[in-house]
Formats: C-alpha cells, structure tokens, sequence
C-alpha cells in the first residue's frame, strides 16, 4: 500500500480523487471506514489513497484512530443461521425422545447436550431399556443466543449488555475486532485535484525552465538503501591483524610459524617439559601416525638436553629419569607456538655475538581436549618474547603493562602460578568493570636456565615471555558466547557479513 | 591443576583465626592458590544427582583450593596450614628428621629380583605413636589419593600402600608372583581371592578399574607379604584388609613401589613430612631398610635437606628489587627455605626442606623471594631492549592480500585444520594416499583424523 518512488497507479488515481472530493464536500472531516462504506471498497483501498496523499505533502491530515467492534467468528456465523447448538439438540428430540447414543453421533451432539442440560431443557434417563434417552422437559424454548448473535450480525451490538458479549466470547462465538482507520480533514495545501509530484529533475526542464511550475517529490532519508556488494574479513583474523599492528608498534618481530607439525623434541623438551608429564599424554596432545617420528636434530644440543633433564647441570638437580630418544622423537601437531620461540632463541644462541630480540607470533595451536562451548581442538596463540641481558620480573611487568595498554587495559594484578618452562611464572589478571572482579587475561614466566643455557645462550641473559589465546578477546569483543560460531566451517557467515570493524583500544 | 578440598572452619581452627570468603581469596591470591569454589557436600551432591539424594548430606562449608601442579607439599589441609603459617610468620618451618627405633632394628623391605620384570623399586619408613581424630585419618586418605593422581600418573609410577604396623610384623617381602598364585581377603571385602578373580572382581568397580592394565598382562604381579605371609598389599591395585589403617591405628608402616625411584622418594618424604606432626615425637619418622636383590642395602625416607648458596644480588637482579642480604634471607624463610646470610659478602646459604621438591635451581629460590615480597609490590619497568621490527615475509604478503580480495567481493573464511578421512579423500572419490594429508593416532572424533 505504502507508495514507493514510482507514483500512484491508476485504480487508486480514481479512489484518490473521489476521496479528495468527499473532503471537501464535508468540511468536518470523514471518517475512512465511512468512505469505504460508501464506496463500496475494501477499505485497505481507502488505506492506500490516503498515504499515497500523505506522500504529496500537507493536502490532506489524517489522524489515525481505532475502533473496537463485536464481529462473529465463523462458529458464531454457523450459530447465527443455524440455531445454537444446544437449540438444535432440543428440535431433534422428539416426543418419544432419543437414544443419547445417536444424539452424540451429531455434530452439534456435544456441546448442545451439555448445554441444553445446563438450560433445563433436556433430561436424560438412564435406565431407559436400550440405553440412555434423552426426552424434552419443556414444550419450546427460546434459543437466545441465536437472537443476540444475530443482532451483532445486524450491526446493532451495543444493544447488548458488556457481560453478555463476553459470554459468547468465551464460547468463541464472537471477538473483538479492533479496527484501525483515519479521520480525514483537509491539509494546509488542500486541493482536489492532484498534481503528478515529479520524481526527477531532468536537464529538459532546466533547460525550459519548467522546473519552475513543477512539484517535487521529498526525498526520504529514511528509506533504507541497497546494499552494496562487498567483501568481509574474518573477525577473528581482524582481532589477528589489529594484535599484529600492537606487537610491531613495540618493536617485536615476527616468527615464522608456518609449521604445524612439530616433533616432540622442540615442542617439550627443549623447552625442559619432562617426558612424563601430564601435557604429553595422549589426552592432551595430537601425535601423528604418519609421519610418525622426526629424525634431523641439532645433535650436540640434544645431548645437553637429554643431561639436564636426566642428571641436570646448570645449576640445577634435573628431573632424574631416563631420557628417552623415543619420546623426542615422536612427531605432534604443536601444542604452543613456545616451541617456534625455542627455535627462534637457539637460532640466537648460535650467532658469534649476542643482540637483545623481541619475538612474536600468533598462530594456530592444537590441543586434543574435551570440546565445550569455549574450547576447540585448534585454537590461535598470540605470544611475545623478550630476550636481553638482565631483564627482570619488573621488566616483565613492564611489557605486560604497555601490552596490555594498548588494548585498552590498564588495571593489571599479578598473581604466582606454575608453568614448566617458565620460572617465575604470573599469571596475568585485570579487572572487568563489568562483571565487577578480576579476571585472567594472560600466563607469563621468565624461561628457566634450564631451557636456555642448553642452547648456548650467555648466563646473563634472561627471556621473559608472555601469551594469552586470541579467540577468548575476540569473543569478548563480538559478543559471541559459543566458539563453534567462530571458527570452523559450521559458523553462520552471516556473523562474518556484519561484524564490525576490530578496535581494540575502545 | 589440583583442587584439595578442605573443610573451612577446621582450616581457620588450624590457623588460628578466621577470614571472610574476600580475604581468604585475597591471601590465597597472593600466595599464588586459587579458592576455586566455596560449596558443601549437600550441595555438590543436590548439583550433580538432584536435591533429592542430598537430603541427608553435610552442610559443612567446603572451600575448594586450586594448588600449583608441582607443590606436592599443599596437596591436604595440614600441607597448606603450614605453607600459609609460615608465609604469615607465624610458624617456624619445621625441622624433620629421621630417627633409629627406640629398640631393635628398623624395620626391613627386601626386594626380590622377580620384581625386577614389572615394578623395580620400592622404599618405606614408619610413622611411630601417631594419634589420628576422623579428620587426620580422612586427610592422611585423601593426600594419598592425590598424590595418586598427580606425581604417580595415575599410579602407574608410583604407589603408595599405608599399614597398620601392629597388625603385621616384618622383615617384609616385596616380590612378585604369578597371578594364580596370589591369594588374599583385599580391603573391604569378606573373603579371600586371587589375583585373577581379582582383576575380574574390579573390572567394574568405578575407582579401580582404570588401575588395572598397570600390571594385567604382566607375567608376574607385584606382591607384599610379612614374615607370616600376610599379605599387607598387591600394589598398585589393592591393599590387603588384615593390616588396614583405622583411628585408633598408633604405628604406621608406608611403602611405595615404583617404576621411577626419585618419585617415590618425593612421595615418601610427602606423606612422611605432613603427617608427622602427629606423632607423639612430632616431626619425627622412624627409618626403615630397603634391601636390594644383589645385598645392597639403603635407609629410608631420605628427608635430606639440600644446601644451595646464592647471593642477594642474584636474587635482587633477576626480580627488579633492592632488598638487604638480611631481609632476602626472611622472605625465603617466610616460604620454608630457611636462609642465613653466612656473613661473606652478601651471600646467603639457602636450605631446601624435603617438602619442597619443585626446587631444582637457583631460579625456583628466586621465584619464591619475589612471591614473598608480593609479586605487586615488585616496581615495574621498561626494558631497555632496542630493537627494529620485521614482519614475517609470507604474513606480511598474506595481510595485503587479504585486504585487496575482500575489497575485491570475497569473504573470508576459517576453517578447521583437522578434517576427517571421508570428508578430503572418500567423499572426493579419491584414494587418501594421494592427498598429502598427515594422520593423526589418536583423534578423539571421527571428525578430526
């Protein structure tokens, strides 16, 4: 009904005029159900004209109003022709009255038999030989609610009483209809004819300077317009970008993490992970079948790894178990993107002359956990390190602060935790003003001597390091509570389409 | 990590005062614990099988303490009131040690070389004139379950048996014997078995079931009998009920067998270490001889306090403070590594107990001065480091690249890694050989291969 850029077409052209004409003929105003009345028209016609009038500016006000009225629901129009259910089950009572049996068969047996019993026009006996009968108490009976009904049939409702009508609303024999229509007067710029609103300024009548005479359709800024097609970016890879935009703003380079594979060797024992903790077990961690064991090793310094972790050195007392080459060797898709820092950090060791680095990475990592609401089995590490002569727990702090400023959190706690490779260990905490406590947001650990003098890096150095997942943040910041919406290939893409752009600091 | 459950108002009884819930969490936090949850027996029962098989369960309020995977010593209500009495300054850290018996010989543990082919070591010490309440008895069960579950893997590395000493009288064997020939009434039940109808026996029981392909297809099983041929247990399934532990049990025998020595001397010296405040000569255990198959003899529990000397300034350095030799050597005592500065410049001569064998070096000593110090009181600072950033060369291409395809009208997507055998070869009509994709063993779903 709601006219669109085109104009009014030509049935309602017609309605349109003839409606502009009985507004002014009756100068207080008319009512739209009247109008439709009249006319003989469905009275959305009615609807239709008017807006399309509204559409043209102030020619016509019309103040919307609605109006309740009793209507008969189909059971009640059956009623109103047939007779009540209940007056019906009377006339078929004959003298001699009827078997109850045959009178359920009917289809108005039912109810009217309750109904009329209810009335005292019926009886039943139901020691009768041949089953129950039904007989007639009264001589005739007056089937009133087939007189009310036909009265709202007739338009005249009000002559019954509010406690009447609601009767027979219970029995759905009526509803209430609320009706919604205008009251029409004339508009400041009233006319009854109506002058065609162009809906374009064409060079032809600049040109003539027609343009002059004309009148303009209003554009509508409201409208909703048409959807460009675009393209989207992934949110989570948008949180990825924005992480990566933080991490090279501090100075920290990128590793190459492109291998998810990775043997068991530099995932855990290098980093001085004993072959029998938990972590390694085939309920945490993805081995692979095929291939199934890495062979090339920098040798000599899987020498100095398998004596730390079996005797120690370095200060340390080691783990004290039998190393075994076996377990190095065995091929896993990588639980932490540590295990590329540990690749990273003894590349360092080797070079002639030690030079400070800061490392990151933020890549996808494989855990063979129970799968819940928020836990996948591949998920992405962001992680940084920082390796430089005498770097301290305060350092630490330092780089977690500035991190974590740039995301726009500034209250940090730190609290004692345990990692492996790193001592000291802090996990990291900060206060959600929402939730109004403190919650974790990162781990981080100064690596132990164990880790990196194997490698041969000098005693004064000192690698502090720090991750946190990327899905929990991008959550938080999307809103998203499942991670099965996120990733994968059963993610709705329509949560791809309109997830807005990833600012990280607001 | 590993939760202890503790009952909360004998935890204040134990340290002396009470806390609000804020400021429980507050000294856990800073202590480096987590309080977990703050529930009761009725309620976890009402939440896991409905309020109905709650209705006669204690109300008795449980706190639920998560503890650091390697601090064996927290794992029962007595480890963690010590740590934290000490950490207040309110204790002492005790002092253990290892004493000969009043009279005779200790007692002995003589291993055969049939336990050579399934389970090599054991070692075991006494607990002598110890007094147990119900709550002692049900701490000194649980730290052995956890312990169990944690240092043991489950049992498989080490196992841990607790003997009613009057009930049995050594020297002790430790061998082991083919399962046919191994017969004895188990704990808790009314008859005697053998250790084939054993393992049928417990093949559906809940708690035990998961322990049994430890030694199922071993020729031999390993077994622990006293010089009557008692049998006190056949670890590390079950122990035998003639020498079970009861309240009003005085003299305790312990052993632990073990696939891995050094655990079962931490795990001796654990049990050893917190419950030895109970004994009549409290901190005190009485020692017990391992003998080996070749003659070689050894006494346990080791309980050695190892030395290690560093110096305030290594400790100052790698945490970012300033403190004296004097006040470093405080807070280390402060977590039970009792530390004297010797006087020679600012050295400081650290000892490590028994109860703390997650300290393997200098750094786990460190560690420790700064949580005592209060990891948020530590200043921070900036790292002085300079450095240039480079980009990944094949990220930085795939950002660009990324960028100018969605402008050009694609959106990305992202999937999984992990794919099924079906969905890249056998819905392709391709041989999976072809793909060069790799196999994982052990995939939880069929989803995932």
């Amino acid at each position: 009904m709601y006219n669109r850029l085109g104009g009014s077409s030509m049935a309602d052209t017609g309605v349109v005029e003839t409606l502009l004409q009985r507004i002014e003929k009756l100068d207080g105003g008319v009512d739209s159900l009247g109008v439709a009345a009249s006319l003989g028209v469905d009275h959305q016609v009615i609807v239709g004209a008017v807006k399309s009038l509204q559409a043209l500016g102030d020619v016509i006000s019309a103040e919307l109003r609605s109006s309740k009225h009793w209507e008969l629901t189909e059971e009640g129009i059956e009623i109103a022709e047939q007779g009540s259910h209940e007056a019906r089950v009377f006339n078929s009572i004959l003298l001699e009255g009827l078997p109850q049996a045959e009178l359920m068969k009917l289809s108005f047996g039912k109810i009217g038999f309750s109904k009329a019993m209810s009335n005292k026009w019926i009886r039943v006996d139901k020691s009768y030989e041949g089953g129950p009968r039904i007989f007639r108490t009264v001589e005739s009976i007056e089937d009133q609610v087939r007189e009310k009904l036909l009265l709202v049939k007739q338009g005249n409702a009000a002559q019954l009483d509010e406690k009447e009508k609601n009767e027979l609303k219970k029995r759905k024999l009526l509803t209430e209809v609320t009706v919604k229509s205008y009251w029409i007067t004339k508009g400041s710029s009233f006319s009854t004819t109506i002058t065609k609103q162009e809906a374009e300024l064409t060079p032809e009548m600049i040109a003539t300077g027609s343009w002059k005479e004309k009148k303009f359709k209003p554009y509508n800024f409201e409208a909703m317009g048409v959807a460009p097609n675009c393209g989207h970016l992934h949110p989570l890879m948008k949180v990825r970008t924005q992480f990566r935009q933080i991490f090279l703003e501090m100075g920290f380079s990128e590793m190459p993490t492109n291998n998810f594979i990775e043997s068991s060797f530099w995932n855990f024992d290098s980093l001085y992970q004993p072959q029998q903790h938990p972590a390694r077990d085939q309920h945490d961690t993805f081995f692979l079948s095929d291939p199934a064991l890495a062979h090339e090793f920098p040798l000599e310094y899987l020498e100095r790894v398998k004596k730390v972790h079996s005797e120690g050195g370095y200060g340390s007392q080691g783990y004290k178990y039998d190393w075994k080459m076996e377990e190095a060797q065995k091929n896993i898709l990588r639980t932490h993107t540590t295990a590329v820092s540990a690749r990273m950090l003894y590349k360092l060791a080797q070079q002639e002359k030690f030079t400070p680095v800061k490392y990151f990475s933020i890549d996808r990592v494989f855990r063979n956990e129970t799968l819940d609401a928020t836990h996948l089995a591949e998920f992405h590490q962001i992680e940084g390190v920082v390796a430089d002569k005498d770097l301290t727990l305060g350092h630490l702090m330092g780089v977690l602060h500035q991190f974590f400023t740039k995301l726009g959190i500034t209250k940090l706690r730190f609290k004692p935790a345990y990692n492996p490779y790193t001592e000291p260990s802090m996990e990291v905490f900060s206060y959600h003003e929402g939730l109004k406590k403190w919650v974790e947001v990162g781990n981080s650990g100064v690596f132990r001597p164990e880790m990196l003098l194997p490698m041969g890096l000098p005693e004064d150095v000192s690698v502090i390091a720090w991750g946190l997942s990327l899905e929990r943040p991008t959550m938080i910041k999307y809103g998203i509570n499942n991670i099965r919406e996120l990733v994968g290939h059963k993610v709705n893409l329509q949560m791809v389409y309109d997830s807005p752009i990833c600012r990280l600091d607001s | 990590m590993p939760t202890v459950g503790v009952k909360r108002d004998f935890l204040f009884k134990a340290l002396g005062r009470t806390y609000t819930d804020e400021e429980f969490d507050e000294l856990c936090f800073e202590f480096g614990l987590e309080l977990d949850e703050i529930t009761s027996e009725k309620e976890i029962i009402s939440r896991e099988q409905g309020d109905s098989k709650a209705s006669g369960a204690s109300d008795v309020i449980l706190y639920k303490i998560d503890v650091p995977a390697n601090r064996y010593d927290l794992l029962c209500l007595e480890g963690l009131v010590r740590g934290l009495q000490v950490f207040k300054n309110k204790l002492e850290p005790p002092r253990y040690r290892r004493v000969s018996p009043d009279s005779g010989g200790p007692q002995r543990l003589i291993i055969t070389k049939e336990t050579a082919a399934v389970r090599p070591h054991a070692v075991a010490a006494v607990l002598r004139n110890i007094t147990f309440t119900q709550e002692r008895y049900d701490s000194f069960i649980e730290l052995q379950e956890k312990l169990h579950q944690n240092i043991c893997r489950k049992r498989s590395l080490v196992a841990i048996g607790t003997h009613d000493l009057d009930t049995i009288s050594g020297p002790f064997t430790y061998t082991a014997k083919a399962p046919g020939d191994i017969c004895f009434r188990p704990l808790n039940q009314t008859k005697e078995y053998t250790a084939t109808q054993l393992m049928s026996l417990y093949r559906t029981d809940s708690h035990l079931r998961h322990y049994l392909p430890i030694i199922e297809d071993k020729p031999v099983y390993p077994l622990i009998q006293d010089s009557n041929g008692t049998v006190l247990s056949m670890p590390p399934i079950i122990n035998g009920d003639h020498s079970r532990i009861r309240l009003q049990t005085k003299n305790i025998f312990i052993e632990c067998t073990a696939t891995d020595l050094t655990k079962a001397k931490i795990v001796l010296d654990i049990i050893v270490t917190t419950f030895s405040e109970y004994c009549a000569q409290p901190f005190t255990v009485e020692q017990a001889q391992v003998v080996y198959p070749d003659g070689k003899t050894c006494i346990y529990p080791e309980l050695a306090y190892r030395k290690e000397k560093l110096s305030a300034e290594f400790i100052n350095k790698k945490v970012g403070i300033s403190e004296s030799t004097e006040r470093i050597a405080q807070l280390l005592t402060r977590m039970c590594l009792l530390s004297q500065p010797t006087g020679v410049r600012d050295e400081i001569e650290v000892e490590i107990p028994p109860t703390r064998p997650d300290v393997i070096h200098a750094c786990d000593i460190m560690e420790d001065a700064a949580i005592a110090y209060g990891f948020n009181n530590i200043t921070r600072t900036t790292p002085p480091t300079y450095t240039v950033a480079n980009q990944f060369p094949l990220n930085k291409l795939t950002e660009l690249l990324r960028q100018d395809m969605a402008a050009a009208g694609f959106t990305e997507a992202l999937n999984f890694a992990l794919c099924s055998q079906e969905d890249i070869a056998d819905k392709l009509g391709k041989k999976i050989s072809q793909t060069r994709a790799i196999h994982i063993s052990n995939p939880k779903t069929a989803e995932f291969q």
